[in-house]
């Protein structure tokens, strides 16, 4: 016999009570990555042995910073829900899990969002 | 894959930064060392998109037969050498 209620069958939420949205947009970061990546590579070869000037030039071109904001976006947010499962399965010790999860989402938040204004900047040419 | 992202962000605000700052980086990743740390980080960004691609098959329910699954293993692991070994070659040929 099932312990639980109707209401929460339907609700799928579960213990952590986030249901499958982290499984979910894990696989949604993943599946935008992959075009993604392969625009972002072929801007870094095109850019092999180029100088300083034809790199800024590059990096001010609106598509350019189009492409970078949403991978730099997408890259930190599957990251940042990567390292999260890793963390869950190989800490088991309460404190140092809960210290690691919390460095986990300030390193993602911080190293993703200095990428991204780094990105404004070239755009904008501060 | 966390490291790698480290030296994508070190390289764009760099490049923000200005001349100097931009010809640091630019000086590390053309070093042996340099040029090291990027071939790993490419051959373990193609491996993770090669086994990603087969874990996106199988969240869609296709390909958990024996077989499929073990050819599927060694296709994700020869395709990520053959992309690495592609992509280095053209960055060369670039003149790189």
């Amino acid at each position: 016999m099932s312990m639980r209620t109707p209401l929460k069958n339907v609700r799928g939420l579960g213990s952590a009570k986030e249901g499958t949205s982290h499984w979910w947009y894990q696989r949604v970061t993943a599946l935008a990555l992959i075009p993604l990546f392969i625009i972002a590579l072929a801007y870094v070869i095109s850019l092999v042995g180029a100088d300083y000037a034809q790199v800024r030039y590059v990096l001010s071109l609106p598509f350019t910073s189009l492409i970078l904001l949403l991978l730099i976006g997408a890259t930190f947010y599957h990251l940042r829900l990567g390292l999260q499962v890793v963390i869950e399965d190989y800490f088991h010790t309460e404190g140092v899990k809960m210290g690691l999860q919390l460095f986990n989402t300030f390193f993602c938040t911080i190293v993703g969002l200095a990428s991204a204004l780094a990105v404004l900047k070239l755009a904008f040419g501060g | 894959m966390a490291g790698g992202t480290l030296l994508l962000a070190w390289w764009l605000i760099a490049a923000a930064s200005g001349p100097d700052a931009y010809e640091t980086v630019n000086a590390f990743l053309s070093s042996w060392f340099g040029r090291l740390v990027l071939f790993g980080f490419t051959w373990s960004l193609f491996y993770h998109l090669c086994n990603g691609i087969r874990h996106l098959f199988w969240d869609a329910g296709r390909g958990f037969e024996l077989p499929t699954m073990r050819m599927s293993g060694m296709l994700a692991i020869v395709m990520s050498v053959v992309l690495t070994l592609l992509t280095w070659a053209i960055a060369y040929g670039m003149g790189g």
